[in-house]
């Protein structure tokens, strides 16, 4: 009976450790192909590969979402980590909705499509770029806190940077939307844009935050 | 067998009960408490482990008791037990964690003074003496092995559902373990008073095994603890897995593990000749007190974690529960004796 019940137990701990593995790769899958979007978006050209790509990014948050729910499952169901199992949950659960803010941005672009002038493409761009290089920290942060917790603070330190860096180009690049000659209806359209997309960083430093106290909590 | 015979053996089996309701918990609580095993899967276990531990290494102790006082008429080895069971009880109703170990060490000195026996004061204070190394060994192993576990899982950087899944795995190894030491070493406390007056008799099975007046009385002791288990001792895991000790699952198993390698060391005949064979001094095989293992553990990872999380206040308060507890257990057998005698017309010693 024991020996049965302790084999199911190593199998469904394989099957979770892979299916957490696999939604943090989903995680920083999507914001590789982010990255590629906005310029791809910019290039008015390329229009049939963006509608492309923001397919793909919804089929990755679909999957996305049929894991957290497989994980929740398992997790209640066999009674694994007791102690970590409501932080682990929600912190996946914060995980799926940062691929929804990608996902979001993807739809906004795809739906109102926002008229950047070329003199603000590089700066879109750079802003992106962090944006993506800080979803990327979190995504180190979250493994090591699943595998290795002495690296989660160097990691989650990381996350910090790359915020406030997305910060001052986001800062930057509204002030310069401002001071430009455009209307102030598209410059509110194009200042709604930058903003949303700065607002991932934020998402993931709380993301961080959160999984430094879990960490903590965590600690032996 | 006489019904009054079964009556006298009664009171012991009142004891391994409680022992089986209340000290279990110091085996499997923090793993029932914070849900990594469920309470049928802890209860099998432990049941059938304390009666192997019971019945395998259960003799050392019991010598050991026998020494302190040998009770030599049932009714007052009834009253010995039945003495330590209300002590226990009362103990527990004020919300410390106390052993059958100190309560059935006190009500046989109380028989020793009723009857006018002597008390082997070398036998006694050799036990009351490990009852204060009891929990600095337990504390100094906790501390070891906490430290050598936290280096292990931290460099083998581990996944938290791997590690979650080996630590279930150690808490079962471990409380089968501690269960097994728990009969070898408590089974006196329940049984011991019996042995010298044991109403049975050696049985041969086939002719190739000798199974034991005192493995009879032992494997009866061990079905006593295994009905507390089942019946009483889930309210008590629950209360020490979530209210006494709020640790995490790995600290909880370091606690089991030192707790179970006390009270098997305290237990083992085996460890205690090896030693005296190399010229060591050996380790006197006394029942120990479970809880005051339990305690000590916890108490030495607290210590490690710099102190803060030991409540000192509490850590005072339940030493002086060890204190007072003999002394309560020797009074009420003075009472239980006197009854008898005086009143049921008994004949507690000869």
């Amino acid at each position: 009976m024991f020996g049965l019940k302790s084999a199911s137990l190593f199998g469904d701990t394989k099957k979770l450790e892979r299916e957490i593995d696999e939604f943090v790769d989903i995680v920083s899958e999507v914001g590789l192909v982010f990255k590629s979007i906005v310029p791809t978006y910019l290039n008015h050209s390329a229009n049939g590969k963006f509608e492309e790509m923001v397919e793909k990014v919804k089929e990755m948050e679909s999957k996305a979402d049929k894991i957290t729910k497989d994980v929740e499952h398992t997790l209640y169901e066999e009674t694994l980590i007791p102690d970590a199992r409501s932080d682990v949950l929600r912190l996946l659960e914060h995980i799926d909705e940062l691929i929804g803010m990608y996902q979001g941005n993807c739809y906004h672009f795809s739906i109102q499509k926002p008229n950047f002038p070329k003199e603000f493409h590089e700066d879109l761009i750079e802003l992106t770029e962090t944006v993506v290089n800080c979803v990327e920290s979190l995504c180190l942060t979250v493994r090591s806190f699943f595998r290795d917790i002495k690296s989660v603070r160097d990691n989650a330190h990381k996350v910090t940077f790359y915020e406030k860096e997305s910060d001052i180009k986001f800062s930057a690049l509204a002030r310069r939307i401002f001071d430009s000659e455009l209307a102030l209806d598209q410059k509110m359209h194009l200042r709604y844009f930058v903003e949303k997309i700065d607002r991932i960083c934020d998402q993931a430093e709380d993301i961080a935050d959160e999984i430094q106290i879990y960490a903590i909590k965590r600690s032996v | 067998m006489e019904i009054t015979i079964l009556i006298f053996l009664f009171g012991g089996l009142f004891l391994g009960w409680s022992l089986g309701a209340n000290d279990a918990a110091n085996v499997f609580g923090t793993a029932v408490g914070t849900r990594m095993v469920s309470f049928t899967s802890a209860a099998i276990i432990c049941s059938v482990f304390v009666i192997l531990g019971a019945i395998i290494s259960g003799a050392g102790t019991t010598e050991t008791l026998g020494k302190l006082g040998a009770i030599n008429a049932l009714p007052g080895a009834f009253a010995a037990c039945v003495a330590a069971g209300i002590s226990v009880y009362l103990m527990t109703k004020v919300g410390l964690p106390v052993s059958t170990t100190q309560a059935i060490v006190g009500a046989i000195v109380g028989w020793n003074l009723y009857t006018g026996s002597s008390t082997n004061l070398q036998v006694l204070i050799t036990i009351l003496g490990t009852w204060i190394l009891c929990p600095i060994i337990a504390g100094v192993i906790a501390m070891g092995l906490f430290t050598f576990t936290k280096r292990v899982i931290l460099n083998r950087k581990l996944h938290i559902l791997r590690l979650d899944a080996y630590t279930r795995t150690a808490l079962l190894l471990a409380g089968a373990f501690g269960a097994y030491s728990l009969g070898a070493n408590n089974i006196a406390n329940v049984m011991g008073v019996f042995v010298p007056i044991s109403p049975f008799t050696d049985v041969t099975i086939g002719n190739l095994f000798v199974f034991s007046s005192k493995e009879q009385l032992f494997l009866l002791g061990g079905l006593a603890i295994a009905v507390g288990v089942f019946t009483y001792s889930k309210r008590v895991m629950f209360t020490v897995g979530n209210d006494l000790l709020k640790m995490t699952p790995v600290a909880a198993f370091i606690v089991v593990i030192s707790h179970s390698i006390v009270l098997f060391l305290f237990a083992s005949q085996g460890i205690s000749a090896f030693l005296q064979s190399i010229n060591l001094p050996s380790i006197p095989l006394v029942p120990v007190s479970s809880s005051q293992a339990v305690v000590g553990g916890v108490i030495g990872i607290g210590l490690l974690k710099g102190g803060k999380e030991v409540q000192w206040s509490i850590a005072g308060r339940i030493s002086l529960g060890w204190m007072t507890l003999p002394v309560i257990a020797a009074l009420i057998s003075l009472i239980v004796l006197f009854i008898l005698e005086n009143i049921f017309n008994l004949t507690v010693s000869f």
